[in-house]
């Protein structure tokens, strides 16, 4: 029997090409084993090869999402390789990203068992945990050793179709798929147990974790719109023509916030969407379809509003974490109140 | 409060001449069980079957299962308000058939009715796959509304238990165990340096056919009370539920509430059990507002440190189950809550209805969504008939030679919310 034969997926930077500058290489292919791969190819063991390294630029996947997945499957499949690895990423967000969607598109499409490894925080997490495996690292790349040694046996184990445990076991993070186990203790006596600890101050561990439901009041009704100053506010990636603040496509590291003075109608020459998780043909074609400042311009002039805020702001909800999404949010809404505006509409993809 | 329960040990059941007791065997006179029960009007047939741990049985569609009991020694009778003449019960002695359960079936009452395998996987999820059943099969007359169909069924069930524990009366049983709550002061100044703790035991009450009787008061109309846990051991509280059949509270969990025995265990170890404080489940939300502030007041008045909260049903329920628990950690007593999920068949779901920080410290019965697969069994009890209807069944959960995949949901007392099983759910 030959050997198991792996693929792996690194960044520019871990390909040892260049940092931000050469994020936009495309997809390419190398014979050869790199960066985190040796680390990789000594965890993983004699009867396993690393057949080939793909790369990608970080920029150039975040833009060209599709295309690079595609370039990047068709560079993988000719190896036909028995199991695909890509970093770890680390708290790379763009990395991270990447290497979730690669994994989870060679899984679904090729059908080989493939995994990834990120920090917890790394965006990628939240888009990509539920459907693949994602093997928990530190936030920089002075937890390698820690993470091949965690990426290694898992990666074996999912090859040989053995069963995996669960995320303490097996190190990887959790992907919120509940299973039932049976256990030695009933379920009244495990409450009781835990409340006995709970009582005395005692460390114990919930069975479930409450999910985070943020709920947010709605406000009053606006008391007379016909005199109130609206803004519109988007999470669907309207921004003017050039994307100048060059908002990320997925996975949004910020917001911008842009003047409406003499816009009263978008049109192909003055706005774009900068969103990567929707065809943008018609929202680039006609940007009033994400952000309808055509129709509050109408408003405006029927006295139906008091006044069109002079500002829009804008981000992408594209795979965007919510810790960004609620910094974000804090941020805009502080400027709006400032500003004086009064109500708020807000447009999503 | 002290009781005296004496276990009565069934080993096994079979028919016999005369209903009777001897040397861990129950014989019942099928006839004459078959005559009492069928007394009530509405009900066209009874007839009686046996079940016995490990037979090829499958039951369906469960209504509910009864322990059966009888007073020996104080006042009152078994199911008081029910069965018996109102009077509190809780104090003296009672016999237990141990090992015996009564279970009724027929045509379906609810929708939500469930299934019990005597052997096979979905053994392993039932309690009532260890009891011996006697089963009750109860076709009701033409024409009979559902709400009279489910006290027709109800009662039969209590009033075949009944019958049978009779047969225990005067026998010695092999077992005893004593359970005593004492007065509230009496009780607290017992163990002054143990923790104070309680239960909150939510009794499911949204009604039409979703409904729990006290003493035989329909429990929507109650408000939180206490109640000294032996009362509920002679049956003070019983199941009058037509509801998804893993977590509902059978009136069997209901006499033998798990809580209450393992808090029992550690009273006057590690804990002082001062007492129960039941609860409903109503649908509205002022209903659902007041017995949660009740809760929450009782709780605060009985200087309680801790509490275990164990809920009934999903869905409407867990904002009953959140807004208790927040309520109580607001006063500065200690929970943790049982609960059971509904994940979807992958799991990956949220999996209650509602959330709060304050709920950080749960039990859970299991994801009552999973799939399982359940092969034909030689014999079934009842009827396959509403297999695809039930909650938890769907479009061809039954197969043609039997075969049933359906999710944990159907099977009676899968998920318990009490804490009956060992299941349990993790992420992964």
């Amino acid at each position: 029997m030959g050997k198991i034969k792996v693929v792996h997926y690194v960044n520019q930077f871990f390909a040892g090409i260049g940092g931000e500058e050469k994020a936009d290489v495309k997809p390419e292919v190398r014979e050869e084993v790199l960066g985190p791969g040796l680390a990789l190819k000594a965890g993983l063991g004699d009867d396993v090869e690393i057949v080939a390294t793909v790369i990608c630029g970080d920029t150039y996947f975040g833009n060209n999402m599709e295309e690079a997945t595609s370039e990047l499957l068709d560079l993988i499949k000719k190896y036909e390789p028995d199991l695909f690895i890509a970093g770890p990423a680390f708290n790379a967000g763009r990395y991270g990203t990447a290497c979730g969607a690669i994994t989870e598109a060679v899984q679904n499409e090729l059908e080989i068992p493939a995994l990834t490894a990120m920090y917890e925080e790394n965006p990628g997490v939240d888009l990509y945990r539920k459907s693949v495996y994602i093997v928990a690292t530190k936030d920089s790349a002075a937890g390698m050793r820690d993470a091949v040694k965690k990426m290694a046996p898992l990666a074996l184990k999912l090859y040989r179709g053995e069963e995996i445990g669960s995320p303490e076991e097996e190190g990887y993070l959790e992907r919120g798929i509940r299973k039932n186990f049976f256990t030695d203790k009933r379920g009244s006596e495990r409450a009781v147990d835990m409340l006995l600890k709970k009582l005395a101050g005692e460390d114990y561990v919930t069975e479930f974790p409450m999910p985070d439901f943020d709920r947010v009041d709605p406000n009053p009704a606006v008391k007379d719109i016909t005199k109130a100053t609206v803004a519109i506010v988007t999470s669907g990636g309207a921004v003017p023509k050039g994307n100048p603040d060059h908002i990320e496509s997925s996975s949004a590291q910020k917001y911008g916030k842009y003047s409406l003075e003499g816009i009263y109608d978008f049109t192909p020459e003055n706005g774009e969407t900068a969103h990567g998780g929707y065809d943008p043909v018609y929202a680039n074609e006609d940007l009033d379809r994400v952000l309808p400042v055509d129709v509050m311009r109408d408003l405006e002039k029927e006295g139906k509003i008091g006044k069109l805020h002079d500002f829009w702001y804008a981000t992408v909800g594209n795979g965007t974490s919510v810790a960004n999404a609620m910094k974000f949010g804090e941020a805009i809404g502080k400027d709006l109140a400032a500003a004086g505006v009064d109500a708020v509409i807000l447009t999503s993809t | 409060m002290r009781l005296e329960l004496g276990h009565v040990l069934i080993k096994d059941v079979q028919f016999g001449s005369e209903t009777k007791i001897e040397n861990g065997v129950l014989f019942v006179n099928k006839e004459e069980l078959v005559k009492l029960i069928s007394e009530d009007e509405h009900l066209a047939s009874v007839d009686v079957e046996i079940a016995k741990p490990g037979e090829s049985i499958r039951i369906t569609p469960v209504k509910d299962v009864v322990e059966p009991r009888v007073k020996v020694e104080g006042p009152g009778g078994i199911f008081p308000g029910v069965l018996s003449k109102v009077q509190t019960v809780g104090t003296g002695k009672t016999n237990v058939l141990k090992g015996c359960a009564v279970m009724t079936t027929g045509k379906i009452v609810g929708f939500q009715e469930g299934i019990v395998d005597m052997t096979g996987p979905a053994a392993e999820y039932t309690p009532f796959s260890q009891t011996n059943n006697v089963v009750l099969i109860c076709e009701p007359v033409e024409g009979l509304k559902q709400h009279d169909h489910e006290k027709a069924v109800r009662f039969a069930g209590f009033k075949a238990a009944a019958y049978l524990a009779e047969s225990a009366k005067t026998l010695t049983p092999d077992t005893v165990e004593v359970f005593e709550t004492l007065p509230l002061l009496e009780g607290i100044s017992r163990y002054p340096d143990l923790p104070k703790v309680g239960y909150v035991l939510m009794l499911q009450t949204q009604g039409l056919l979703h409904d729990t009787y006290v003493y035989g008061v329909d429990a929507k109309q109650i408000v939180p009370t206490l109640i000294y846990p032996t009362e509920i051991m002679d049956g003070a509280i019983v199941s009058g539920n037509c509801v998804s059949a893993c977590d509902k509270n059978t009136t069997y969990h209901q006499i033998n509430n798990p809580v209450i025995h393992d808090l029992y265990n550690q009273h006057g170890k590690t804990i002082n059990f001062v007492g129960v404080i039941i609860t409903n489940e109503n649908v509205y939300l002022a209903d659902k507002e007041r017995s949660s502030d009740w809760t929450a007041k009782i709780a605060e008045y009985l200087g309680l440190d801790g509490v275990i909260i164990s809920q009934e049903g999903f869905g409407n329920p867990d904002t009953d189950l959140v807004m208790n628990c927040r309520k109580i950690e607001e006063k500065t007593i200690k929970t943790v809550i049982i609960t059971d999920e509904y994940a979807g068949r992958d799991g990956s779901s949220q999996s209650l209805a509602d959330a709060d920080v304050a709920a950080d410290a749960v039990v859970t019965g299991g994801n009552a969504n999973e799939i399982l697969v359940l092969p034909p069994m030689d014999k079934v009890i009842g009827s396959l008939e509403y297999i695809d209807t039930i909650a938890g069944g769907f479009d061809g959960s039954l197969g043609e030679d039997g075969t049933i995949t359906i999710e944990i949901q159907a099977i009676t007392g899968a998920t318990n919310e009490m804490g009956f099983n060992k299941m349990s759910a993790k992420g992964f």
